[in-house]
């Protein structure tokens, strides 16, 4: 089957400063992958480069076999494909019901994703929907952000490290969410530093470090040594 | 009995200076671009409405309900195809290409009109007066000031309640963010300048109507708009409003002392402001 989302040979750079080298990568349609790797491994600028915020060569990156690398992030996400930020980046002038009918605003079809979809997955928002996103605490914050994501019902969901600064408790609240999203077919990418998390939500993981991809395979047949060699490198 | 005439005549010329400041408010809120060519940019549209009004013999009202959509086009253009080039983390470039514009502009307008000053007559309407017992006020000012009100309230209905306003308000809070929902923000820009060009046209409207004016008086209806938007607070339409009445109490104050004393008045009454509150009446929380 055609991969729903590829990358060949990735680069990526900040000025001077090369954050990516060659890193390829595919998501099937359905497929839950994360990615893993420790901070400054190129996970985010990988997020960055794949959702068009930054600019790459067309053919670097392929969207069901069509090169989106040099579509702006707008046009990337008009193709089906939806982004939870890193920090989750609520916007502070909308209330809870606004962010989520922002995600919203560039709708695929009929899908599942409804405002009341959302608000059957996170009830907690369904109660705070006139307050300020901002207002809400970290982990109804990232139900925001995930639920805003959700709204366009894309065919692939990006997260970017969506257990960052949240307690045990609301970590486990959020990835109990998984399972409905993926119900709907979506496939999800997971940027994720908790190795045991990702694990055990994933199909397939991709270990990052220092720009490259150093380790790939099924989660399920991942060994604790070949990951921590990957995630620390070898001196570790 | 004169100072309440005077006041209310200084709230009613405030409406004129909201209309001046609403579309600069706009475009600052939503982009934080500072548009110095939008005192230039009231005179081309009056020069516009005049024209039409010259050509069709229109009534000024419907004339500028035709320039209305000339001067949306005007605006879009302007921002898809010269300010988003300039639009960015440094302010410098914006500041200089509009500056560039105002003069550009005001050369254009010289050349095709000459430095005469014109009028959009507007007939019996100029001098119609509304007895309201303690104080007779002016129908032009009174529909400049119900205008300014009208305006501002759209604005504010279209900001709150509609998928437009909410991406405006969006990326205006985050553009790289608002482009992950699939909002292009230059597309919002264009659309943001397109409508504050149709609030530059009510301003020209009346400006023309209750003066005369001339290729040169731009920067001048410039400062007025900026003095209305700081005293608001940067980015608040209502504020804005109120930042107009301000600086229009305080001209008619000026005036009743000293007709001499009326413009500067208004400076002094926005750098009072300034002191006491350097954001502004109402400033946005997140700016």
């Amino acid at each position: 089957m055609a991969a729903l989302l590829e990358t060949r040979g990735l680069t990526a750079q900040y000025g001077q400063f090369k954050a990516l080298f060659g890193v390829d990568l595919q998501v099937a349609p359905g497929e839950c992958v994360a990615i893993i790797g420790a901070n400054g491994a190129g996970k985010t600028t990988l997020m960055r480069s794949i959702t068009g915020v930054l600019r790459n060569a067309p053919e670097m990156i392929l969207h069901n076999g069509i090169p989106i690398g040099a579509l702006s992030a707008d046009q990337v996400m008009q193709r089906g494909i939806a982004m939870v930020p890193e920090g989750r980046r609520l916007f502070p002038s909308l209330s809870v019901e606004e962010n989520l009918l922002i995600g919203g605003q560039v709708r695929r079809g009929d899908g599942r994703w409804t405002l009341e979809a959302v608000y059957t997955l996170f009830p907690v928002l369904r109660e705070r929907r006139r307050s300020p996103g901002t207002a809400l605490s970290g982990g109804q914050q990232q139900m925001v952000a995930i639920g805003r994501a959700l709204m366009s019902n894309p065919g692939l969901l990006l997260c970017d490290e969506i257990s960052l600064g949240l307690a045990p408790v609301v970590i486990r609240d959020i990835y109990a969410a998984l399972p409905a999203i993926r119900e709907t077919g979506a496939a999800v990418v997971i940027v994720e530093q908790d190795i045991s998390r990702a694990l055990s939500v994933a199909d397939r993981i991709y270990c990052m470090m220092e720009g490259r991809v150093t380790l790939t395979g099924r989660a399920a047949d991942m060994t604790r040594d070949a990951i921590h060699a990957a995630y620390f490198g070898n001196a570790a | 009995m004169i100072w309440l005439d005077t006041i209310v005549q200084g709230i009613l010329l405030g409406g004129l200076y909201a209309l001046f400041a609403a579309g600069l408010s706009l475009v600052f809120g939503i982009m934080r671009l500072v548009n110095l060519a939008h005192g230039d940019l009231i005179i081309f549209a009056a020069f516009a409405i005049l024209l039409i009004v010259g050509s069709t013999g229109l009534n000024p009202f419907l004339a500028a309900l035709l320039a209305a959509p000339v001067m949306f086009a005007v605006g879009w253009a302007l921002q898809a195809f010269v300010l988003n080039r300039v639009l960015g983390r440094d302010i410098l470039p914006p500041l200089l290409v509009t500056f560039g514009l105002s003069v550009a502009l005001q050369n254009g307008l010289l050349e095709a009109f000459s430095a005469d000053s014109q009028r959009i007559r507007a007939g019996a309407l100029e001098s119609a007066s509304i007895d309201l017992g303690p104080v007779t006020v002016g129908v032009m000012p009174l529909l400049t000031f119900a205008s300014a009100v009208g305006a501002i309230f759209l604005l504010n209905r279209l900001f709150y309640t509609t998928a437009l306003g909410r991406a405006f308000r969006a990326t205006s809070d985050d553009a790289v963010t608002a482009s992950l929902m699939g909002i292009n923000p230059r597309s919002v820009f264009a659309i943001a300048t397109g409508l504050a060009m149709v609030i530059v046209t009510l301003a020209a409207l009346y400006l023309g109507m209750r003066s005369n004016f001339d290729p040169s008086i731009g920067p001048a209806r410039l400062i007025y708009a900026f003095e209305a938007v700081i005293i608001g607070g940067l980015g608040s339409l209502w504020g804005t409003l109120l930042g107009g009445a301000i600086i229009g109490v305080a001209q008619t104050i000026g005036a009743q002392i000293n007709p001499e004393w009326q413009i500067l008045a208004g400076h002094i009454a926005f750098l009072v402001v300034l002191l006491i509150r350097p954001r502004g009446l109402f400033p946005r929380a997140v700016d």
